[in-house]
């Protein structure tokens, strides 16, 4: 439809909108759950993190040796395809580069899958994963990450959509190739730039 | 056919309002795909500045239906929910795009039990009224929840298929249970040997449900889950 809706006026629009990406809304102090599968009740001393794939050397961490890893902080904002986005929040855990520096991808490797204990899947670019854009947190705003929310762990990607922010995630798998996760078959896009609005293929 | 991707401009063909809380929109769209129950449709706005705003809403028509139908649940300051439910009239055109999801979809082919919560229950509509059709009801097995009556949408309708319904807060529910929230008790009589279970509702009522069926014994991987955000 070429021209506006009839009738539609739209939210108060307020400077801090240049934070939101296209389409996208501030969800203020909320922080909504939107996942596809049943919440996981996982044991963190029996939950493990891989690193595998086209890497000089594959490592696993546990729980006790991924928390003697450099930590750091994300600070800043989270956009959900599903149109909200939460703004000035942080995230603590390790950074993705810590792993790489350990693990060593090959110059043929040119994506990743990462893996939740769940079984849940989702692609991403290697550049997406690499110079301080991608963590491994268990920390939300000083506190455990709770279940729902992806705890104890999940990766952490904020400059694309949350769902390339793979809850109670467990490996991450380097590829020469592009293979598509869960949502990804499923219809939504293979990168997920909210400031491309790239919510579904084809965006 | 167009893709569903695809933004496309549908018209309003009806609009009906069946509590204060609920509207429920039937959409003409020409050359659109055949859905599958389960999918959704996404609704975008435009004001006069260019600023959009789009949400997604289950469908809650039959494949067969030459209208979408749409049920939206009016949200404290919903902007999209609010103006779907109070301005939108007959007539009105809305850019749109669907059918879309591959996850939470049954074509009424293999068995399914459906637990929903409020309006969580409209994708378990398309559902019933497929299987109604092609005769296949045997396959579907219903458990519904909402505090009252009233904030069930399509309430009669699935009384009458035979769905278990719990309502939380009404003091005089429906003859067949009495008041409170669903329980494994619920739910154990549903459980079916193959079946996919699909929960749908808001985040609390998922979460509730999708640890009921656990604690029954229904394995997680077999448990589909959608869950309402506070997008309005």
């Amino acid at each position: 439809m070429a021209g506006p809706t009839r009738g539609f006026l739209g939210r108060h629009r307020s400077p801090d909108d240049v934070r939101l990406p296209p389409g996208q809304y501030d969800v203020g102090d909320g922080w909504p759950v939107l996942t596809a599968e049943a919440t996981p009740r996982l044991v963190p001393e029996r939950w493990t993190m891989t690193v595998d794939g086209l890497v000089g050397t594959p490592m696993t961490w546990t729980w006790a040796e991924m928390h003697a890893l450099p930590q750091s902080t994300y600070q800043g904002d989270i956009h959900c395809v599903t149109t909200w986005s939460k703004l000035g929040t942080n995230f603590t855990g390790v950074s993705v580069d810590v792993l790489l520096e350990a693990t060593q991808p090959l110059g043929t490797a040119t994506h990743v899958l990462a893996t939740s204990t769940t079984g849940y899947t989702t692609n991403l670019p290697i550049e997406d994963v690499q110079d301080g854009k991608a963590w491994i947190v268990w920390e939300h705003e000083g506190k455990p990450l709770t279940p729902e929310h992806g705890g104890p762990v999940r990766l952490l990607v904020p400059h694309l959509y949350f769902w390339k922010s793979a809850k109670w995630v467990t490996q991450l798998t380097f590829l020469d190739h592009d293979q598509r996760g869960f949502w990804e078959q499923n219809g939504y896009h293979d990168r997920g730039d909210p400031w491309k609005e790239q919510r579904y293929q084809g965006d | 056919m167009i893709e569903p991707t695809v933004w496309r401009t549908a018209t309003v063909g009806s609009v009906a309002h069946p509590s204060p809380r609920l509207a429920i929109l039937r959409l003409e769209l020409a050359d659109r795909p055949v859905h599958v129950p389960g999918q959704h449709y996404v609704v975008r706005l435009t004001a006069e500045d260019g600023y959009t705003a789009s949400r997604s809403y289950s469908v809650a028509s039959a494949p067969s239906d030459p209208l979408i139908e749409l049920a939206v649940e009016r949200l404290e300051e919903g902007e999209v929910s609010g103006y779907l439910a109070e301005v939108v009239e007959p007539g009105d055109e809305l850019e749109v795009r669907g059918p879309i999801g591959g996850w939470f979809i049954w074509d009424a082919t293999t068995p399914a039990v459906g637990v929903g919560g409020g309006t969580g229950v409209v994708p378990f509509v398309s559902m019933l009224r497929h299987a109604t059709e092609i005769g296949r009801t045997d396959l579907l097995r219903l458990a519904v929840s909402a505090r009252t009556t009233v904030d069930l949408p399509y309430a009669d309708e699935l009384v009458e298929a035979g769905a278990l319904v719990a309502i939380t807060r009404q003091p005089t529910p429906p003859p067949n249970r009495p008041t409170g929230r669903l329980t494994a008790a619920d739910l154990v009589p549903l459980l079916t040997p193959g079946a996919t279970y699909f929960v749908c509702g808001s985040a609390a009522f998922a979460e509730a449900a999708t640890q009921l069926l656990i604690g029954v014994g229904v394995d997680a991987p077999a448990i589909k889950v959608e869950r309402f955000g506070p997008s309005g």
